[in-house]
């Protein structure tokens, strides 16, 4: 761990757990216009797929590579009626540990944490298993922002969990 | 084979032409005989697309699969020959080959150290002086898939040893393959990353929704509304004509007022694009001609090959495969394709634009499947609601010019199940009168 820079705050694995369960709490109570506002404007939420879990979305074919444009359209989609898939939305429930400080180098943090998200709706119950790795910004006050947000899933395949229609 | 009706004793068909109607009995996505039908008629007799032979472009290389309810290793021996074998050793049973994917000359068993060459002879059977009498090395060679060809690079296997040659058998839609593998001038690859997805419904309802225009404005507003937003010009909608191309097989061509990598160029991708798309562009058309180059820069389109493919060449060039599990299961295979050597700018728009509509994390897809999974449920009802109705356009068909018939007039499905129910022996009413349940009949 490269030290910080005198007057770059400090950031400790309890601070990352507080922001991923509170990310945690407003993707499961569906406030996804408060959680936009956890992303830099130059942020990033990508989901690789499940045969190339290592692969850059620039080369490398993904279930979800959203620059903030099209992070906006997808909370769009999945705030609005016609946004099928999520209208009316599945009910799902988040459990976050293993949350480690990976890297600090100035203000940025990359973080690892292990994920499971069960999702509810229409008689199926899918579970997402996998693991983050995040880049955060740490602001000045120690607010923390994604600047990638990066959801590697552990299924072998999305079956039978057919779509990444939530956010994971 | 008998005449196969629906469980209720109806038809699984209506196709009158006098009336212009056309219809599927609910039961044929629902029932299990119907499903077990379609394994014996189709997927034992048609072509299926097993891979492209950019995935295992060196001697060795390998993927394994399973198509058709069938584990299968795709493989490139060291003479180079691509083959297609059933993942399991002749010997006793076992899953022979464990891994997705790699690279390897030999193939050893797990349970009783018997190997064998990757192309397909038995190598060593291990204390060999056990087996006297009748027994012979070569009953234990591994077991090819009866036949495979490969079209412009796409590898197909088949079941049946009796089966046309895939060229026959593609027919028409052979034409609409090289529209895709004459986009690369050094020939086209599958980029890595693939789509393993899945939707709780039957297979058929997605052959029927990648050929059905009728439903892309309506399902799918949200996401041309997220194109206009980033300044996209789609006023012109997705209008264009669907084609039966013979065999099942079917396409829809049409212009989107988007962008297509193969050359067809939007103001947002900057002016070095648009001088790289018109160098790409004079390149295809010295190859194939000017109105070759016209049908691959100009033109979206889906296509269907019976019964299992898809392929969508639009913003990205997307090839998919459908595999029934059960009747109201089905896996999907996506990948994307694209021209060997594409710069990395050019490859990453592409890959950025597939990712934003397509496939299961896309803004149209996870609708599509929610469609396909609400149907599915009330296809349990299909005693009381029997039947779906393609009957658009219908009408006046047989007279219409060409230059007149729209994508959204479903004479692509309709094409899909004829073929369907011929293979099947499914029991096709001409009558729309007398097939109908009583209330709808009566009104």
């Amino acid at each position: 761990m490269t030290a910080a820079p005198a007057g770059t705050p400090t950031v400790t694995a309890s601070d990352l757990e507080s922001f991923l369960y509170h990310e945690a709490g407003l993707l499961d109570s569906w406030r996804l216009e408060d959680w936009l506002e956890l992303f830099l404007p130059d942020g990033t939420y990508e989901v690789p797929t499940t045969d190339a879990p290592d692969g850059s979305p620039e080369s490398t074919l993904h279930f979800v590579a959203d620059t903030m444009t099209v992070l906006k359209g997808r909370v769009n989609r999945l705030t609005s009626p016609d946004g099928y898939a999520e209208s009316p939305h599945a009910r799902t429930r988040r459990f976050i540990s293993n949350v480690r400080l990976v890297e600090a180098e100035g203000d940025m943090v990359r973080l690892a944490a292990n994920f499971m998200i069960a999702r509810m709706k229409k008689g199926a119950q899918d579970l997402f298993i996998g693991h983050y790795d995040h880049r955060l910004k740490v602001a000045g006050n120690g607010e923390l922002r994604f600047q990638r947000r990066r959801s590697i899933l552990d299924l072998e395949a999305l079956r039978p969990q057919r779509s990444v229609s939530i956010i994971i | 084979m008998s005449g196969l009706s629906a469980p209720s004793g109806q038809p699984l068909i209506i196709d009158d032409a006098e009336a212009g109607v056309f219809r599927v009995n609910r039961a044929a996505y629902a029932s299990e005989e119907v499903f077990e039908r379609e394994q014996r008629a189709l997927y034992d007799h048609c072509w299926l697309l097993l891979g492209h032979e950019s995935e295992i472009s060196r001697p060795g290389d390998f993927k394994t699969r399973t198509i058709a309810l069938r584990p299968i290793i795709l493989c490139r021996g060291d003479d180079g020959r691509v083959r297609a074998f059933i993942n399991s050793c002749p010997h006793r049973g076992a899953e022979l080959c464990r891994e997705t994917e790699g690279n390897r000359s030999i193939f050893h068993c797990m349970y009783h150290s018997w190997t064998f060459r990757n192309t397909g002879e038995v190598h060593t059977v291990r204390a060999e002086e056990g087996y006297t009498g009748g027994f012979r090395r070569e009953d234990f060679h591994l077991k090819q898939v009866p036949r495979l060809e490969s079209y412009r690079e796409f590898v197909f296997i088949c079941f049946d040893p009796d089966a046309p040659d895939l060229v026959t058998y593609l027919g028409n839609a052979a034409r609409y393959l090289d529209y895709l593998a004459d986009q690369g001038g050094d020939g086209m690859e599958i980029v890595e990353g693939t789509q393993l997805y899945a939707a709780r419904a039957n297979w058929k309802l997605q052959m029927e929704n990648v050929i059905d225009f009728y439903h892309t404005v309506p399902l799918h507003t949200s996401y041309f509304r997220f194109l206009e937003s980033t300044g996209a010009d789609i006023s012109s909608g997705v209008g264009g004509a669907g084609y039966d191309l013979g065999n099942g097989h079917s396409a829809v061509h049409f212009k989107a007022g988007w962008g297509r990598p193969v050359a067809r160029w939007e103001p947002r991708w900057g002016e070095a694009e648009k001088h790289r798309l018109e160098a790409l562009r004079a390149d295809i058309e010295a190859r194939v001609g000017p109105q070759r180059a016209e049908m691959i820069c100009d033109w979206d389109r889906n296509i269907l090959v019976f019964p299992n493919l898809t392929v969508a060449d639009v913003v990205a060039l997307v090839v998919r495969v459908v595999n029934p599990i059960a009747p109201g299961m089905m896996e999907i295979t996506q990948w994307c394709l694209a021209p060997k050597g594409e710069p990395e700018e050019a490859r990453s728009r592409r890959l950025h634009a597939f990712n934003t509509f397509l496939g299961p994390g896309g803004f149209a897809t996870p609708d599509d499947i929610e469609v396909f999974e609400g149907s599915q449920r009330a296809f349990g009802a299909h005693r009381e609601l029997a039947w779906s109705d393609f009957s658009r356009g219908y009408h006046g068909e047989a007279t219409r010019p060409e230059t007149e018939v729209r994508s959204d007039y479903e004479g692509q499905t309709r094409a899909f199940y004829r073929e369907w129910a011929a293979r099947m022996g499914a029991i096709v009413s001409h009558r729309v009168d007398g097939a109908l349940p009583r209330e709808a009949a009566a009104e």
